[in-house]
């Protein structure tokens, strides 16, 4: 067993125990780490009663894993999970931070933590002690002023563990901003200034628990791959690779916006009203000429640097900090709120970061808020400032609502599936055409209705993470964009983004071999491992939650919207029709081996050993 | 190929990435592991953006020379580098409190103080930061200056004017 630090630490918040925990070898061999660990945790713990179980309450479990591969395959990341309270099934959510180099450094692959504090706690991680600890002083922090007070206190303690000899680096942390704390649905778990683990809503459960922060530091080495001299071969093989593709490390995914709007027609405008637009200050070359100060921000070991960082230089909002923003950030707190300004959103993500909020979730609440204002449904009196596309003060202030959960921002902090269900039944309309939900989650910024983006028409409708724009659902069920390879690369745990380049991929089972000695094959990860883990993140989506179950074949579907056709633009009139789409599912099921309504077949889950998941969704037959 | 003339390790804060390859080449080559503590030059990020490599300045008169009680730190007089001698080396820290950067630091795990020995002529940290095209890294000629010893700046320090370089007002906040 090589690549893995050997134990995992298992935290009990109610009644502050903290114990080891091993997973067996042969758990480790098929369910690899991260995303793919997480799962086959969470089902063993809670599988039994998984409907019954509140991913708000002390009963839900948080991961956060690191995977075998972390530290090694350029830019680390974490991966976060638990039972999430957007879908109510299982979301592994990764970060890109060096947090989870410090918990490999320690010692640790990953942290467990169930139950909930009484009080606001952080969580203190070194090589010798795990402490439970008063985050009294903490809660209520932004993430600015958290990550200042983080790091002068976590160097103080580390400093007198040295008898203040030397000049002691600052601990990892990832933690929640005040809509975690507030249990919004779209809160993100945050990492550094503003990465974000978004899609699941793990901010909100760590609020539920009252845990304000996980902050570790190590002082040992990675742990050693099982052919060290192959690994390093390969990461230089990578980073060639990876140094040839020059667009992406000197724009990160920014370079997408304008190219997404004007020449794919895939870019939300507007609460999806819109999939084009021609605002060229949309452009990479905009943010990079205006707004950028760094011009590479990287990750532990990578090469690419996609994040920059941003700040305005003229104008009301000097004094906002964010990264680039990416491209999922320019569209969803950019063009899909009518601002097409790089100075106005850079402030918008600079706030949404510092809440602690998702930038993907978070920016669909607020796009679906300004629809609902479009059209009358909300008015000026219930929200006491009028909210119109493009102005990003008005946004701010809608920001603020939904994160304190004042007035109307008390339903809207519910995300915005069940926002729309609620405020549908209050206003007696049917609010789903402006609901751009798969499964609860918010889409990730890539339309499927030009067909020139690369998610399917069921890349949403049937991903086991609902509309994650990473982990798709797609045919053939073993190509790159398909969610059974982006699995591996969050259970690895590892950037995906790093995974592009031409010439990485190919080389993704190799280099599990090489760290882990296990010999890894396509063929076995794609029919058995990967559809063992994808199972049971369906049965988890199918047998739902107290708040909801999700139908199979009726849910397995798009927001309604993107069976409209598109309103402007080269691809005007394109869209997805029903039958299309529904021809798709079906051939997508079959690739899967669930039967014609989307239930995983009984033979196969009894050849994948998902006897306990068999038994339960077998009423669903 | 390895450098015999002194010559200089140039630091360009703004361009770091963070990326933390030089931390993982400088264990790689010293431990045989990638440790980044136990690295001779070590990445901070005192505030996220703000990193800062910190390395030894190799000043003209390097101050921890005469602080070592048990002269374990000898100049070497080629590269204009300092070394320690392990084995006498007793991390009572005496040379990290005399510098005016705090810079070496100490093994941690082993009994003795770490600073950079410039690879005998050959920095890996150099050559992963070029190699990955950051540039926050680069061999430059040694010339006679006083100016090198400036360079040993706390991490606080540098973070502060980098925070002030790149963000201006704002800035002064987040140090």
């Amino acid at each position: 067993m090589r690549g893995y630090a050997g134990k995992f630490i298992d935290i009990n918040l109610t009644n502050q125990t903290i114990k080891d925990y091993k997973f067996s070898e042969e758990d480790l061999q098929n369910y690899v780490g991260g995303r793919g660990l997480s799962v086959k945790l969470l089902w063993d713990r809670l599988g039994e009663h998984w409907d019954e179980v509140d991913p708000l309450s002390p009963e839900n479990i948080l991961t956060f894993f690191t995977g075998p591969l972390t530290g090694y395959w350029p830019g680390a990341r974490l991966c976060i999970s638990g039972k999430s309270p957007q879908s109510m099934g299982i979301v592994g959510s990764t970060i890109g931070c060096e947090l989870p180099i410090e918990l490999k450094c320690a010692g640790i692959d990953g942290v467990i933590v169930s139950g909930r504090s009484e009080k606001p706690i952080y969580l203190w991680v070194t090589d010798d002690k795990v402490e439970i600890c008063d985050a009294k002083h903490l809660w209520g922090m932004k993430g600015i002023d958290f990550l200042k007070t983080i790091s002068k206190e976590g160097r103080e303690i580390l400093k007198k563990d040295y008898q203040n000899k030397r000049e002691v680096k600052e601990p990892q942390s990832v933690y929640i901003g005040p809509a975690g704390e507030n249990q919004v649905r779209a809160a993100a778990v945050i990492g550094k200034l503003s990465h974000g683990a978004g899609y699941g809503g793990y901010g909100a459960v760590m609020g539920s628990k009252n845990l304000k922060a996980l902050v570790v530091k190590g002082h040992g080495p990675l742990p050693e791959p099982y052919d060290f001299e192959k690994t390093l071969h390969l990461i230089k093989e990578l980073t060639n690779n990876i140094l040839a593709s020059d667009f992406r490390r000197r724009w990160g995914t920014s370079w997408f916006s304008y190219h997404a709007g004007n020449t794919l027609s895939a870019e939300p405008v507007r609460n999806w009203q819109e999939e084009w637009h021609d605002e060229k200050t949309q452009g990479c070359q905009w943010y990079e000429q205006r707004v950028w100060v760094k011009r590479y921000w990287a990750d532990f070991g990578c090469p690419t640097g996609c994040m920059k960082l941003s700040t305005p230089k003229i104008g009301k909002y000097i004094g906002a900090l964010t990264d680039n923003p990416d491209y999922e950030l320019m569209a969803y707190e950019g063009t899909n709120l009518g601002i097409f300004t790089p100075e106005e959103n850079v402030y918008l993500s600079s706030l949404v970061d510092d809440n602690g909020l998702c930038g993907i979730q978070g920016g669909n609440i607020l796009g679906f808020t300004a629809e609902l204002f479009q059209r009358g449904i909300i008015t000026r009196e219930e929200l006491s400032f009028e909210l119109k596309w493009g102005d990003a003060d008005a946004f701010a202030k809608l920001i603020e609502l939904i994160v304190t959960r004042k007035g109307l921002g008390n339903i809207l902090a519910e995300g915005t599936h069940f926002a729309s269900e609620i405020l549908g039944k209050q206003k007696g309309l049917d609010l789903s055409l402006y609901n751009i939900t798969t499964k609860g989650i918010a889409l990730g910024a890539h339309g499927i209705r030009s067909g020139l983006d690369y998610p399917h028409a069921i890349s949403y409708a049937l991903s086991s993470q609902g509309g994650d724009h990473t982990s798709c659902a797609y045919l053939p069920i073993d190509h790159p964009t398909s969610e059974l390879t982006v699995l591996l690369n969050d259970s690895g745990v590892h950037c995906n983004f790093n995974t592009y380049p031409t010439g990485t991929r190919s080389k993704l089972f190799e280099f599990y071999t090489a760290v882990r000695g296990w010999p890894m094959e396509k063929e076995t990860w794609y029919n058995t491992d990967a559809k063992r883990i994808i199972n049971i993140q369906r049965a988890a989506l199918l047998l739902g939650g107290p708040e909801v179950k999700w139908r199979s074949k009726i849910d397995d579907i798009n927001p309604k919207r993107f069976y409209e056709p598109l309103p402007n633009g080269p691809y005007k009139g394109k869209t997805k029709t029903v039958e299309e789409v529904d021809a798709y599912i079906q051939e997508y099921y079959s690739a899967m081996n669930w039967d014609q309504n989307g239930i995983p077949l009984s033979q196969e889950l009894q050849r994948l050993k998902l006897d306990s998941v068999d038994k339960k969704i077998g009423k669903y037959r | 190929m390895e450098i015999n003339t002194p010559f200089w390790i140039m630091r360009d804060h703004i361009k770091c990435s963070g990326c933390r390859r030089c931390e993982i080449a400088c264990s790689l080559k010293h431990e045989g592991k990638i440790w980044p503590e136990a690295s001779r030059i070590r990445i901070f990020m005192l505030f996220p953006g703000l990193e800062v490599a910190h390395l030894c300045a190799q000043c003209e008169d390097p101050k921890c020379i005469k602080s070592c009680p048990v002269e374990a730190i000898t100049v070497n007089l080629d590269l204009k580098c300092v070394n320690i001698d392990n084995e006498k080396c007793i991390a009572c820290g005496n040379c990290i409190k005399v510098c005016p950067g705090h810079i070496p630091t100490i093994h941690p795990t082993k009994n003795s103080a770490l600073i950079c020995d410039l690879c005998d002529g050959n920095p890996e940290c150099v050559k992963a930061c070029q190699e990955t095209r950051f540039n926050c890294l680069y061999i430059v000629p040694r010339e006679s200056s006083s100016q090198y010893g400036l360079f040993a700046q706390t991490p606080e320090e540098v973070s502060k004017n980098l925070a002030i370089s790149l963000f201006g007002e704002k800035g002064k906040e987040l140090i």
